[in-house]
């Protein structure tokens, strides 16, 4: 299980090794035919995944009327940018506030959790104390708690303190990342030599000051992948708002689309603004993915990791 | 918990020699200030929001509401296992617990058997344009269930469907077909965050391991069926265990998918269970739900981590 924890990060290193060996090895060549099944199976499956999306992009630059009067899958007039305004200023902009809700939820949210796994997994990992293998434990425990399982009793908790309802109610749990502390630690042990903690303390920096400066640069990989599992779970967290929160301002915009989507039956010109809605929600973690692998590839050489 | 003795022995052991230089035993704990620094924040938050729900379901799960006469005032008396009993004769509730195992029996096959497949193809030399497929099957889990769960039910729907001679002609939404229309949209998102797992455990075998075979004259179906599948077993158990867990937690995709169908009723699956008990509102009830379902989750998913170990052994 370690080492797949480990992967994402190193897959780098490992392709790099990998590309290094003769691109053909010898032995028997991949005969045409499995070659050629090969591609096809992906080139079904390709369909498969991308086709849903590209049925909600087209769908997204119709208005209403051609929405159902021509071809699904391909463009009719080209509404999207009109579809965009009608969209983020019905009911004074409330979607605007939902992706901004969200962002605050996720980028926030995840930010503070992967800085707070990341140190305590840094602590775990380099210093001694008593109770340090119970804490791990009991940290991994809660990697297997599924975060739906907690959202009813968070519920019943924050009600007894009067907190539902309120923005904290789903920020403040999103902080915790136990699977991030796992990682962290894992990395930590890995990939910031004693050595050089050792060199930093002869040179006067204090602990704190030697992890911010030093230990999380060597970190980066393993913090970016946290940050990326965080953000995405935050973002697709459904249950805590769904019990959370009545207050339409405060949803997060997966939230906001359900209540939309349920009721198109009574309201059916919402259905126009879940579609384009739909398309543009998922937009920035399609750019959250790509600036993450981007630096995967441009982050700490592979020597750095290892 | 027990769980976590048995996952503590898979984390490779990169601390298990401590400093050498620094002698063991009683010694004083050095750098206290910073430890505490480091590890409080996290501590504190863990457990306010971990630990101390948990222990909370479990307080209100043994309380039953009392009343005075019909109309009298509501109070919490300590009840025992009462909710328990209720969970227990709770038929829709187990039907839901049925439901999702035979969505979990069909769907996670299924979808771990596709993103091993492109995984090893990924891995082999017979594709061109990896980089493409790689991206093109991870951008679904890009999309929120919800959302994922909206774009599905507008697929499926007989006459807004850009395949509606198909689903004009099989009702993917009727009471037989719409739980495998559910599990299509799970398969959907997920099968290409699995195939990324596995297949980064694959770029991390030495290639060396199979150039011999391949200098035998091994092609890539036996490569890959007597070399590559066992290295990256644990990867694979891993993803299994993840999908479990998933499985019987389903919640976002049913709950959508009850504006698109009478079929999903408000019991389809544990989680709406809880749910729809605590919209009642009957907290004491559905804290004993979430506990008997947490219960069932980890029993699950460690029964399948210990099947897979004796396997190992073998």
């Amino acid at each position: 299980m370690s080492r797949v924890m480990e992967t994402p990060p190193t897959e780098h290193s490992a392709a790099g090794i990998r590309r290094q060996r003769p691109v053909r090895a010898r032995g028997p060549r991949e005969s045409v035919l499995s070659r050629v099944s090969a591609m096809t199976v992906m080139a079904v499956f390709t369909l498969y995944f991308l086709v849903p999306i590209w049925w909600l992009f087209v769908a997204g630059t119709k208005s209403s009327s051609q929405f159902t009067s021509t071809n699904p899958l391909w463009f009719a007039d080209f509404n999207l940018i009109e579809n965009i305004t009608d969209l983020v200023t019905y009911r004074d902009g409330v979607y605007l506030r939902w992706m901004l809700n969200s962002i605050a939820y996720a980028g926030g949210g995840a930010l503070i959790a992967t800085i707070l796994a990341a140190m305590c997994g840094y602590a775990l990992a380099k210093y001694r104390f008593p109770g340090r293998e119970t804490l791990f434990n009991v940290v991994l425990g809660g990697v297997l708690v599924p975060a739906t399982a907690l959202a009813l009793p968070l519920f019943l908790i924050f009600s007894q303190i009067n907190l539902t309802n309120t923005f904290w109610s789903v920020f403040l749990p999103s902080l915790v990342s136990p699977f991030g502390v796992y990682l962290a630690r894992i990395y930590a042990a890995a990939s910031v030599p004693d050595e050089l903690i050792e060199a930093a303390r002869l040179d006067g920096a204090g602990e704190v000051r030697t992890f911010f400066t030093v230990s999380v640069r060597l970190m980066t990989p393993a913090l970016v992948t946290v940050f990326l599992f965080q953000f995405v779970a935050i973002w697709n967290n459904f249950f805590l708002p769904l019990v959370m929160l009545r207050d339409e301002t405060l949803f997060p915009v997966t939230l906001g689309l359900y209540a939309w989507n349920s009721q198109v039956n009574q309201i059916p010109e919402l259905r126009g603004y879940v579609l384009i809605g739909a398309l543009l929600s998922i937009i920035p973690l399609i750019i959250t993915f790509l600036l993450l692998q981007r630096f995967w590839r441009n982050g700490l050489g592979a020597g750095s990791v290892k | 918990m027990s769980a976590t003795v048995d996952l503590a022995p898979t984390v490779p052991r990169a601390d298990a020699p401590p400093r050498p230089t620094k002698p063991r035993g009683r010694a004083r704990v050095q750098h206290p200030l910073a430890i505490v620094i480091f590890v409080v924040p996290f501590g504190i938050l863990f457990s306010l929001f971990y630990l101390v729900p948990i222990g909370y379901a479990i307080y209100q799960s043994l309380l039953v509401i009392e009343r005075e006469g019909t109309f009298g005032e509501a109070r919490e008396v300590f009840g025992g296992l009462t909710q328990y009993v209720l969970v227990f004769q709770n038929g829709p509730f187990w039907e839901s617990i049925a439901r999702v195992l035979t969505f979990g029996a069909v769907q996670v096959p299924i979808m771990l058997g596709l993103a091993l497949l492109f995984a090893l193809l990924l891995d082999s030399p017979l594709l061109r344009g990896k980089r493409f497929f790689r991206l093109a099957f991870f951008v679904p889990y890009a999309v929120p269930g919800v959302i994922a769960a909206i774009m599905w039910g507008f697929l499926y729907s007989p006459s807004l469907s850009p395949f509606s001679a198909v689903t004009s002609n099989i009702n993917f939404l009727s009471a037989d077909l719409v739980l495998w229309a559910i599990a299509n949209v799970v398969t959907w998102v997920f099968v290409g965050y699995n195939m990324l797992i596995i297949y980064s455990s694959l770029l991390a075998i030495p290639a060396e391991l199979y150039e011999a075979a391949r200098l035998d004259g091994a092609g890539q179906l036996r490569i890959a069926w007597a070399i590559k599948i066992p290295l990256i077993l644990p990867a694979i158990t891993l993803t299994a265990i993840f999908s479990i867990i998933g499985t019987l937690q389903l919640l976002a995709e049913p709950q959508v998918f009850r504006s698109f169908s009478s079929a999903v009723t408000s019991t389809f699956t544990p989680n709406l269970t809880v749910y729809s008990t605590s919209s009642i509102p009957n907290f004491n009830l559905a804290a004993a739900f979430s506990v008997v379902l947490a219960l069932a989750t980890f029993i699950l998913s460690f029964a399948f981590l210990k099947f897979t170990q004796r396997k190992d052994e073998k």
